[in-house]
């Protein structure tokens, strides 16, 4: 039997990435490669120095064999390096920045479709797969060439990352991506019900594919501490709940007010959160680290007792999952993607900030709760790989086929 | 050839209302009473009235039809409280004279592994209410789910009891048979083994489609027992089984109505268990770890298998000294209910991720929910019998002056 062939439009790979989408895709296509299926994986870098770097960091992952990577030519990245693809969203979807980025995004958006036209008759494939909105349109264009069926996996809508105030030409492009697909791929029930809601898709075109995590073990620290530590982990924004985490704090410290709070995490929001941290009174209980990345982040996640993730809107919600994987016990919002998958998890309203005191008081005082979160939620999300979602992305490749 | 022995479990806890860290020291409703009313009217109409109809029935129909049963003092209080017709339906089966009650603890509690003394109260407790309500003084003691191990057959002699119930499992009993009486290891009293396998094709199996033997019949399943070689043939089970657990749509209603007459077609007749202590035991069975009739595991890990049942339990026994101090009736009444052995079943983890029957009989969204909400329950007491032991000692002092 011959391998699948799949012509997969991305918007970034690893080590380019800065965000959740680069990871995904990298863990995708290497869970993909284990299911016997040949990806091409386009993605809009420059060659000079990128390529080298990037190949070899596949090799490195023992995927390069089944994953041939095509650049294209396109100086996007100058747009794109440092800060992460979320976080660009969201500077996107902020009025007074939008002229530096706009224009040249949207350019970059339409060449990289353009050459997917090229693509789709050069590269041999049975199935076009695109990620998020800037590949749409790439994955629109190449089934017009080649007539194969498109698959579109939508990570999160607009409408998450902006907390329901879109972007009106970013949503058009989400929604023609969505209504021209043969199929569409999400993370979540819950980001399944946005999209019907939203952009009004029947049901039966939307497969969910809970995401998992790639199972590489983390570096395990001694962590170093006095007291009972609660963290923040991601971007400061509306969408992920900062204020509410605060104000958490500031009920939870009436209980225990030995407890430290750590945010962790950069964002427009930021300057608003450290206001309220004073407004509270709560300054020398509350610890900005900015964003973190590497192994900071796994020490980040060592040192706390809990973490708590308390995002008004979260298609998925990966970093639970990586919370779980560092051995700390999780608080998730029932507004996540994520709180479909894990049982051995906390779970609130992210507005309901008394549950949420109660349960954080709660694990504070008994250590028995927070080690048997601990020892189950461990446990629980060693089955969270990514050989499931590739294996049930297979089936909707093999049912299009 | 022999005869069989039913007996038949019936009880219901005081299920916990929603009580947060916001409600210590504001109030003491710790029990939710419509959730607790609604669930006893529902068994009652599905379960106790027409299975207690059936029972009549057989009763008046085979001259040589009995049963056994053990009822909760928790179930009993409910059935006064929300069911009085289910309380007076049992009355005028024990009427009949050929039904046996059994003893347990009052509140069906785990006090046999934790606090002899406790144990011994409520066992007496239960021996009060069977006298009130059904004139009985029961000579056999059946312990909460069944758990069983030579130290609880030693405290049951004590107590003045002549046998004892167990689970027939072949861990314990080896190549035994559990068709005959034995005897507890040093001790005079006897033990009476459930035979699992046919009391679990009635109980788990009735309905399974996917079972090799359904549907079941009365006539295939006499058939099984006539040609059992041994004294008796002892099923046990929920008495919930009936309508409840296996609804009316399967036939469970019918397989109980036909059982008697198909049984006497083989000569099978039926005793009750202090029929049974007339037979010499075959031998001294030595049972030293705690068994029980839960889960594949039988032991007792279903109730305190893992960190938050035992700090729990625990703690619950840890407070009965200055409950039982307070000498408030309606509080240490309130502290009995939480010693039941349900509230530690729902705090069970270890076939949580995999969705099964714990789940199923869950009154709470996950294990640690109730964890958190029966500590905070604990919390309350805690607080109140802490600082009223003071006053109480201060009234003391000043009477003695």
């Amino acid at each position: 039997m011959s391998k699948l062939k799949v012509l997969m439009f991305g918007w970034e790979f690893p080590p380019y990435k800065s965000g959740g989408l680069g990871t995904a895709c990298y863990g995708l296509t290497k869970a993909l490669a284990k299911q016997h299926c040949e990806v091409t994986f386009v993605m809009p870098v420059t060659p000079e120095g990128a390529t080298a770097k990037f190949v070899k960091l596949i090799g490195a992952a023992n995927i390069a064999k089944n994953v041939k990577i095509k650049t294209i030519n396109s100086p996007l990245k100058a747009y794109m390096t440092s800060t992460s693809y979320e976080e660009q969203y969201h500077v996107w979807g902020n009025k007074n920045k939008k002229q530096v980025y706009g224009k040249d995004l949207y350019q970059e958006v339409q060449r990289y479709a353009q050459i997917a036209k090229h693509l789709a008759k050069t590269e041999p494939h049975d199935v076009i797969h695109a990620h998020d909105w800037m590949t749409y349109q790439a994955g629109i264009n190449a089934k017009k060439i080649s007539k194969k069926p498109l698959v579109v996996h939508l990570h999160a809508t607009e409408f998450d990352r902006t907390a329901d105030h879109p972007d009106g030409r970013i949503s058009h492009i989400e929604w023609q991506g969505l209504k021209e697909a043969d199929k569409i791929i999400t993370n979540s029930n819950f980001c399944k019900q946005n999209i019907i809601k939203h952009y009004k898709i029947p049901a039966e075109k939307i497969e969910v594919v809970h995401w998992g995590i790639d199972d590489t073990p983390v570096t395990n620290y001694v962590p170093n501490k006095k007291d009972k530590t609660i963290l923040f982990l991601g971007r400061v924004t509306v969408q992920k709940g900062p204020d509410y985490f605060v104000e958490v704090a500031k009920k939870v410290l009436q209980y225990e007010p030995k407890t430290k709070f750590v945010i962790v995490g950069d964002g427009d929001m930021l300057p608003k959160i450290i206001n309220k941290t004073a407004e509270l009174e709560i300054t020398d209980k509350v610890i900005f680290t900015g964003a973190l990345s590497g192994d900071d982040v796994h020490k980040a996640f060592q040192t706390a007792d809990l973490y708590v993730m308390p995002s008004v809107s979260e298609p998925f919600g990966l970093v639970a999952l990586e919370s779980l994987k560092n051995g700390t016990p999780v608080l998730i919002s029932k507004q996540s993607g994520v709180s479909e998958v894990l049982n051995n998890a906390l779970k609130a309203d992210f507005w309901d900030i008394n549950e949420m005191t109660n349960k954080i008081v709660s694990v504070l005082k008994h250590d028995a709760l927070r080690e048997e979160l601990k020892e189950k939620g461990t446990k629980e999300v060693q089955k969270c790989n990514l050989d499931e979602p590739a294996r049930k992305i297979m089936e909707v490749y093999k049912k299009l086929k | 050839m022999t005869n069989i022995c039913l007996y038949f479990q019936v009880h219901q806890p005081f299920r916990l209302a929603k009580y947060t860290l916001f409600d210590i020291g504001k109030h003491a409703r710790y029990f939710d009473e419509q959730k607790n009313k609604e669930i006893m009217q529902k068994i009652a109409r599905k379960c106790y009235l027409p299975t207690n109809h059936i029972i009549k029935e057989l009763i008046h129909k085979h001259p040589d039809f009995k049963a056994a049963y053990s009822i909760s003092g928790t179930a009993l209080e409910q059935f006064e409280k929300y069911a009085p017709n289910v309380l007076k339906s049992f009355k005028e089966l024990a009427n009949t004279g050929k039904i046996e009650f059994l003893t347990e603890t009052s509140h069906h509690s785990l006090s046999a592994l934790q606090d002899k003394k406790e144990f011994t109260e409520q066992v007496r407790q239960h021996q009060k209410l069977i006298k009130e309500h059904f004139g009985q003084k029961p000579k056999i003691f059946r312990n909460t789910e069944l758990i069983y191990n030579n130290e609880i057959a030693k405290q049951a002699q004590e107590l003045g009891f002549k046998a004892i119930l167990a689970e027939g499992w072949e861990g314990a009993l080896g190549w035994r048979s559990p068709n005959y009486v034995y005897q507890a290891k040093d001790s005079k009293i006897k033990l009476f083994l459930k035979n699992y396998k046919l009391s679990d094709d009635i109980a788990f199996r009735f309905s399974n489609k996917q079972w090799n033997q359904w549907p079941l019949t009365a006539d295939k399943y006499a058939g099984w027992i006539a040609p059992i070689m041994g004294d008796t043939v002892n099923l046990f089970m929920d008495y919930e089984t009936f309508g409840e657990h296996q609804w009316q749509d399967t036939g469970i209603f019918n397989f109980l109505k036909h059982l008697p007459q198909e049984l006497k077609k083989h000569n099978i007749s039926f005793h009750n268990p202090s029929e049974l202590l007339k037979i010499t035991p075959k031998e001294e069975l030595d049972i030293p770890n705690a068994i029980s009739w839960a889960d594949l595991e039988r032991d007792t890990s279903a109730w305190l298998g893992n960190k938050m049942q035992q700090a729990a339990h625990t703690q619950v026994y840890n407070l009965k000294k200055d409950v039982l101090a307070t000498g408030d009736k309606e509080l240490i009444e309130k502290w009995r209910k939480l010693t039941t052995s349900d509230h530690f079943y729902y705090m069970c983890t270890k076939y949580f991720s995999d969705g099964d029957v714990h789940k199923y009989f869950n009154p709470y969204e996950t294990p640690y929910e109730c964890f958190i909400t029966y500590m905070n329950v604990l919390q309350d007491i805690a607080d109140k019998v802490k600082t009223e032991p003071g006053l109480f000692a201060s009234i003391k002092k000043y009477i003695k002056i």
